[in-house]
Parts: structure tokens; C-alpha cells; sequence
């Protein structure tokens, strides 16, 4: 028997394209945009967000019989919090500077909608590994349109990726060629996030039409 | 007095939560269909901002911060309880949440019908974490400023979505291209108002460095102006970011 069944590679596959948190569902956009500006912060958001919602809907899983309905938000929230006090005392242990540009973005993770979404849409209704895959799968779809956000913001805005200069007067930061690209300040704001990510739906829509919305 | 008013306009326009820092997100968007429901959410939003981060700001002062709990004792001044902080605040969120509820479901069902639905949904909503976190960041630094802070980042919430949802209650009419529809002409209008909040960033620093210019003659001028925009742009980009890096 292969690792992972057909059914199991969907759950991990379909929240990449065509059931995306962030472009179909509408999850999670609360505590990504705002760190998209460089590509680094947005590949570290996305690393932290995999462990997190992975682990989460695993412990949330095995937990499924014994916690009260009614106390149920209240449970996961303190499973979040813990998981994002992990990443957090981590990144501060072995990348402080990135920590301090990612500051309290990182404590939102607990209130990011997909978290608490997964739990509740998946974990609470399914066996650990299950649970494990789906939640690997809704992070990574969530990491790839962050990646790619913070791809052109970064390439865009200020030249560079990962910090390495691409664009941007290059004959005296890289020594090799010039491009004659003027770096577009407006990628580096804030709203620019909100801009790209919607033409990245744009794109995704008309490339699928099954996805327009009606009205 | 300065201050507070300082913070208040600040937090409204400045930093707002929705254009700057994208917080509360989810609900602005999933919400903001009508304006009736749009308001009700912010209505909701300012009353649990302004319970919490006063509490938190109670909370990080006498239990989380560095010698916090010196007042236990001179043996205590060296804990350093702040990793807590995330557990704590959620924690405190979410009871208060269900016990506003359960408090204006007694004493005020009318406000409980138009706000009750709402507050279950507040509990997760990043702008009631991030209220508490960011006034953590920003060390600010007595009670009545954290109250300010609360009851003015909400204001700006509740401003961002309803005018959010005024916008999309007349975009229906229009002819927008069916693959932007709904959620995609959403996000590129939030980002234009954005564009349009980052106009206020000059507000407060602004008049300050009009009046230190020297009158010269009209070009000199005109290139003075350029280069204090452009000035401004960069501190506003420092003002955002040395939240996130401080």
C-alpha cells in the first residue's frame, strides 16, 4: 500500500489550487499581509503556520471525545496558544532579528481564521492522521499564496529577494548588470498586499470559472 | 490631555486597524455584506476593545512584564513572565467575551439581539488579540491611555467596515468583471482605501516641519515640498514598521 492513499493526497492537494484558505475560503488573512513585504518573513509566517495548524489539528484530533461542546473554542484556543508559544520562544531563541520583524504577527497566528477554521471544520470530525494531512495541506496552500505575495512585494518594491538585490541600480549592489529598474515604492505599503492578492484571485478565477461567485 | 487626544486620532486614522495593519480581517470581509449587519459587528467590536485591552494592560502590567510581580515581594522581582502573554490575553479575551454575553443577554435583551450573534465571532477576531498585543508592542503607558487605545482602535475598525460595506451594498449595481466579483473587487477596493488612510500619516508630524522651512522663492519651494512628501512617506513607513520591529 502506497503511503498515502488517493483520498489522502487530496486533502493535502485541493487547498493548494482550487479550495485555497486564503483565495476560496477566506481564512486567514488577518495576520499574513502585513508581514508580506519581504519574501524571508513570509516563507518564515508560512513555516510557523505549517507546524502550527499541523500539530494543532493532531492534538485537537485526539482530543475530539473529551471535549465539551461547549467549551470547545476555549480548548483550542489554549492548543493554539501553546503551539504559537512554542514558535514563538523558538524563533526568539534562534532568529531574533527576524522575530523582532515579525513581532506580534507572530501571537496572531492564535487568531488566524484558518487555525480555528480547521479545527473546527476538520479536526473535530476526523481520525489524527487525517486530521495531520488536512492541516498540512490548508497551511501549505496558505504558505504558497504568502510566498508568492511576498515574492513580488519584495522583487518589486525594493529589488531584492531574501535580500539578495535583483533590480534596483545593480552595477553597484550586485557589480554585474543593470536592469534600469527604479524600485515602485508603493509595493512596499501596506495596501499593495491587499492589491495583489486580489489580482492573484483575478487570475485564479479566470483561469477556473467554476470559481466566480455570483454577485 | 495631548496625548489621549494624540492617541485617539492616531489609532482612528493612522494606525487603523483594517488599513494598516490588517487586522480583524476575516469578519471584515465575511461580514460586510450589509450595512446593518457591518455596524452591529463594530458596535461590537469597540465595546469588547475597550473591555479587554484595558484588562490585558492591568494583566501585562502586575503579572507578565519584566519585575512585574515585584509587588508580591522583593524575592519576585526577578520573573520575567511576558512568554506568557499570548495564553494569557486569548484566555481573558475569550472569558470576557462569554461573560459580556451572558451580562447583556440578563440585563438588556434588545442589546443582546442586535449584538449578541456577533459576540461568539469576536472571540477569534484578530483585532481583539491584536488590540491587546499591540498595546503590549507599543509599552503604552497608563490605564486611561490603554482605555483611549481600545475604544479608538475600535472606532477605526468599526469606520473600515462599514464603509467597506456601504461600498459593496452599491457595487452590486456595477458591472464588475465576473471573475473579480465578490471576494476580489473586495480586497482591491480595501487596498485603495488604504492607499487613501496613508494620506493621514502626515497628520500629526506634518505641521511641524511646514513651519521650520524657510520661505524662499517658488521653485526652491516646490522641491522642498517633494522632498519633505517623500520624507514623509519614509517615516510613515518607519512609524509602521518600527512597530512591528521594536
Amino acid at each position: 500500500m502506497a503511503l498515502l492513499s488517493k483520498k489522502d493526497t487530496n486533502l493535502i492537494l485541493d487547498p493548494l489550487a482550487d479550495n485555497n484558505p486564503i483565495t476560496i475560503q477566506v481564512l486567514g488573512i488577518c495576520s499574513a499581509l502585513a508581514i508580506t513585504a519581504e519574501l524571508k518573513a513570509s516563507v518564515v509566517m508560512a513555516l510557523a503556520v505549517i507546524f502550527v495548524l499541523g500539530l494543532g489539528n493532531v492534538v485537537i484530533s485526539l482530543m475530539r471525545n473529551i471535549i465539551p461542546s461547549k467549551i470547545r473554542i476555549i480548548v483550542q484556543l489554549i492548543v493554539v496558544a501553546t503551539l504559537v508559544i512554542i514558535v514563538d520562544q523558538v524563533l526568539k531563541a534562534f532568529a531574533y532579528e527576524l522575530s523582532k520583524t515579525l513581532a506580534v504577527f507572530v501571537g496572531l497566528i492564535i487568531t488566524n481564521c484558518i487555525i480555528m477554521g480547521r479545527f473546527e471544520a476538520f479536526a473535530l470530525g476526523n481520525g489524527p492522521w487525517r486530521s495531520f494531512l488536512d492541516g498540512i495541506g490548508n497551511a501549505l496552500g496558505y504558505g504558497v499564496i504568502l510566498v508568492i505575495v511576498g515574492f513580488f512585494r519584495e522583487l518589486l518594491g525594493s529589488g531584492t529577494l531574501f535580500g539578495y538585490p535583483v533590480f534596483g541600480d545593480p552595477i553597484a549592489k550586485t557589480g554585474l548588470y543593470s536592469t534600469g529598474y527604479e524600485n515602485n515604492g508603493f509595493m512596499i505599503i501596506p495596501p499593495a498586499a491587499l492589491i495583489v492578492v486580489g489580482i492573484i484571485i483575478w487570475v485564479q478565477r479566470s483561469r477556473n470559472p467554476d470559481l466566480v461567485e455570483e454577485n | 490631555m495631548l496625548e489621549h487626544i494624540e492617541l485617539f486620532f492616531k489609532s482612528i486614522f493612522i494606525d487603523n486597524m483594517v488599513f494598516a495593519v490588517f487586522l480583524g480581517m476575516c469578519s471584515y470581509l465575511a461580514v460586510s455584506k450589509k450595512v446593518a449587519t457591518a455596524v452591529g459587528l463594530g458596535a461590537a467590536v469597540i465595546f469588547v476593545l475597550g473591555v479587554t485591552v484595558p484588562l490585558n494592560w492591568l494583566l501585562d502590567k502586575y503579572l507578565l512584564q519584566d519585575g512585574a510581580l515585584v509587588w508580591l515581594g522583593p524575592e519576585y522581582a526577578d520573573y520575567d513572565l511576558s512568554f506568557l502573554s499570548f495564553i494569557l490575553f486569548i484566555a481573558t479575551i475569550a472569558t470576557m467575551v462569554q461573560l459580556v454575553e451572558i451580562v447583556v443577554e440578563k440585563f438588556s435583551p434588545s442589546l443582546y439581539n442586535s449584538l449578541g450573534i456577533f459576540l461568539p465571532l469576536i472571540a477569534v477576531n484578530c483585532a481583539i488579540l491584536g488590540g491587546s498585543l499591540f498595546m503590549q508592542a507599543r509599552q503604552i503607558e497608563t490605564l486611561g491611555l490603554a482605555f483611549n487605545y481600545g475604544i479608538s482602535s475600535g472606532i477605526g475598525w468599526f469606520l473600515a467596515i462599514l464603509a467597506i460595506a456601504a461600498i459593496r451594498e452599491k457595487i452590486r449595481y456595477s458591472n464588475v468583471p465576473a471573475p473579480l466579483r465578490g471576494l476580489g473587487i473586495t480586497f482591491i477596493i480595501t487596498g485603495l482605501m488604504g492607499i487613501g488612510f496613508q494620506s493621514f500619516g502626515g497628520m500629526l508630524t506634518g505641521g511641524d516641519d511646514a513651519a521650520e522651512t524657510p520661505v524662499d522663492d517658488t521653485t526652491a519651494k516646490k522641491i522642498e515640498k517633494e522632498k519633505e512628501l517623500k520624507k514623509e512617506i519614509d517615516e510613515n513607513e518607519i512609524s509602521y514598521n518600527d512597530v512591528i520591529k521594536e
